[in-house]
């Protein structure tokens, strides 16, 4: 494993939070996950071995929370909200506006592997429907239109020297 | 009538120009004062106040935070925990957001009251791991507080401590359940657990006792703290005390929150005044009224009773618009005040796709524990899509409703009643509809009518 070292001094920081070491396998699992961008199994038995635990303890979690991969994904992570509230205002069409946009399939990541596009459940903002969390950033009444212009913003950015990203 | 004024108690400040998050702000609107006057008093006599308030749950099950309060074991000599509940996932609710993006020391000030008053020396919040920057918002708040002598050890120079942690969760729904949260906080896969004997009050976190209050819920103990558990009470009505988030979404032309004292409004005024009615050109076919889980009511059905008003037995004959929105008198007429989310579906929308939609959430979201809960959910969905996408038959309905009957009360957790409430209701009000889809589907959809599964 070859974590940073901001990210090392993070897990240590953490662990003393729990009265139980195993309460800090969520957190640990979160920290390296961006660090890594996804759980690996090297990443599984390195956080069972901190934190005492057998590998399956952390697998066991990996599989269960749908925040947690175990493949990498593109650069940008769109995540379009497909509940009740959104999809009666229009979310299915700004989700496919983005695969169209971005060329990428439902769930999967365009063929540069810059963009992965995915469905999930309630993000709980449902009054400004349809919502979209584009990386850790909440965009609000993304129609079609508003799906189109973040697209845009998102191939800008890729083509932008990395620095001024 | 015309709509009451809003009565913004717990939203005060959240969308004010120039409040901000951070501490200075909330100092200089006062923030903190009343935690200050509460170390001061004695945890039990707080205890009192929140009892007298009537304060009533807002995370869904509307149970008495008083009575929750007064169930722990406070004489197995074990730490006492407190989690706050900011896992904010039932499908049309969206107040915590607000209340923890913008105003977190709120939220601060109520958790330290609550652990004062109960005694807790350590307290985790549960975020959601949806919220990323509000998991910040809370690390940097609590970082000020604690610099600032409101949170850690020797609070306000009481000698009392405590200290705040944030817990992020990781996209599953099933974390709001208090059971599956402290299963989830203590590192494991969140399977909820069986009560008895796993009342959190006494076997919570680490087997030890444990509070679990959502995040309206804890903000309210500030404002109890602040006037009189006994004043607090005269606001709202009778054994619906105090003031209610709705979140308003879906088909109306003014979505968002809106702060009201509980019952003083009903449904209509809440939809035609304050959101300002259907959109251009629509009316208004449904409505659920306390978050996804919560029984469907359609528009132009009457419900039909008696009810306590006072001492004495009154009838009451009530169209959706007239239903009083608080907790009571959602649930005599059969669906539930839950977590405030009111969803709005206007005539554009297909009963049987918005059934989908909701089956689809319900099969994503069982944990799979329990066998009814885990095959039910996946099977309601697997019926509504092929109605949608391929076959549909005029005896579905009554096969969906079939299996929604076998899943409530034989599970562990509420899930299972949450999952099979939508098709239960949706069936019972629309069933005609769910008989005629095979030719409704073979007609133009409606204009502007949105995709659902």
């Amino acid at each position: 494993m070859n974590l940073k070292p901001e990210t090392l001094e993070k897990i240590d920081a953490v662990i003393p939070r729990y009265p139980q070491i195993r309460s800090a396998a969520l957190p640990l699992l979160h920290l390296v996950q961006e660090d890594q961008g996804f759980i690996s199994n090297e990443a599984v038995e390195w956080i069972a071995q901190k934190l005492g635990l057998q590998p399956i303890n952390i697998y066991e979690l990996v599989t269960f929370y749908p925040m947690f991969r175990q493949k990498p994904i593109g650069r940008r992570h769109i995540r379009v909200c497909r509940t009740l509230s959104c999809a009666i205002m229009g979310s299915y069409r700004t989700c496919a506006e983005f695969q169209r946009q971005l060329g990428a399939p439902l769930g999967g990541t365009s063929p540069d592997g810059e963009v992965t596009v995915e469905f999930v459940e309630c993000l709980a903002s449902c009054g400004t429907a349809p919502v979209v969390m584009i990386d850790d950033t909440l965009h609000e009444k993304v129609d079609a239109a508003r799906a189109r212009e973040l697209s845009d913003l998102i191939r800008a950015q890729a083509k932008a020297p990395a620095q001024q990203r | 009538m015309p709509a009451p004024e809003q009565y913004r108690m717990i939203f005060r400040h959240i969308d004010e120009p120039g409040y901000t998050s951070d501490l200075a702000c909330y100092l200089r609107n006062g923030g903190y004062e009343v935690l200050r006057k509460a170390v001061q008093r004695k945890p039990e006599e707080l205890v009192d106040e929140v009892k007298k308030s009537g304060l009533r749950g807002r995370g869904g099950a509307g149970f008495p935070c008083g009575v929750k309060w007064t169930l722990l074991d406070r004489k197995s000599g074990k730490p006492i925990y407190l989690v706050a509940n900011a896992d904010e996932s039932e499908p049309g609710t969206f107040k915590d957001r607000y209340i923890v993006y913008k105003d977190p020391h709120q939220l601060l000030e109520g958790i330290m009251i609550t652990c004062f008053a109960n005694k807790v020396e350590r307290t985790f919040i549960y975020i959601r791991g949806e919220f990323p920057e509000g998991a910040r918002i809370l690390e940097r708040a609590i970082a000020e507080a604690r610099a600032a002598g409101f949170v850690g050890p020797n609070i306000l120079g009481t000698g009392y401590g405590c200290e705040i942690y944030v817990h992020r969760g990781a996209g599953a729904y099933i974390c709001g359940e208090e059971t599956g949260l402290i299963e989830s906080m203590e590192g494991k896969r969140p399977y909820p657990r069986i009560k008895p004997p796993y009342f959190p009050a006494v076997l919570g976190l680490y087997q030890c006792p444990t509070i679990v209050n959502n995040v309206e819920t804890l903000c309210h103990v500030k404002h109890i703290a602040e006037r009189g558990g006994e004043a607090y009470s005269k606001i709202g009505t009778p054994n619906n005390t105090g003031t209610r988030i709705y979140c308003v979404s879906g088909h109306v032309r003014r979505p968002g929150c809106y702060e009201f004292e509980v019952g003083k409004i009903t449904m209509g005024q809440l939809l035609n005044e304050v959101c300002g009615g259907p959109l251009p050109g629509r009316s208004f076919k449904a409505v659920i009224p306390g978050g996804s889980s919560a029984k469907v009511l359609r528009f132009g059905e009457r419900f039909k009773g008696k009810r306590k008003s006072g001492a004495t037995m009154v009838d009451y004959d009530w169209g959706v618009e007239d239903i009083p929105m608080d907790f009571d008198s959602l649930a005599m007429i059969g669906s539930m005040g839950g977590s405030g989310g009111v969803i709005v579906m206007d005539d554009s929308v297909s009963m049987v796709e918005a059934l989908g939609n909701i089956n689809e959430f319900y099969a994503h979201e069982s944990c799979g524990q329990c066998t009814p809960c885990r095959e039910g959910s996946l099977w309601m969905k697997r019926i509504t899509s092929r109605m949608v996408h391929g076959l549909a038959r005029a005896e579905d309905g009554a096969l969906l409703k079939s299996v929604a009957d076998q899943i409530a009360g034989r599970t562990i957790c509420a899930f299972g009643e949450a999952c099979s409430w939508p098709t239960q209701s949706f069936i019972a009000k629309f069933g005609d509809e769910f008989k005629a889809y095979a030719a409704a589907k073979a007609q133009a959809r409606p204009d502007g009518a949105a995709e659902l599964i």
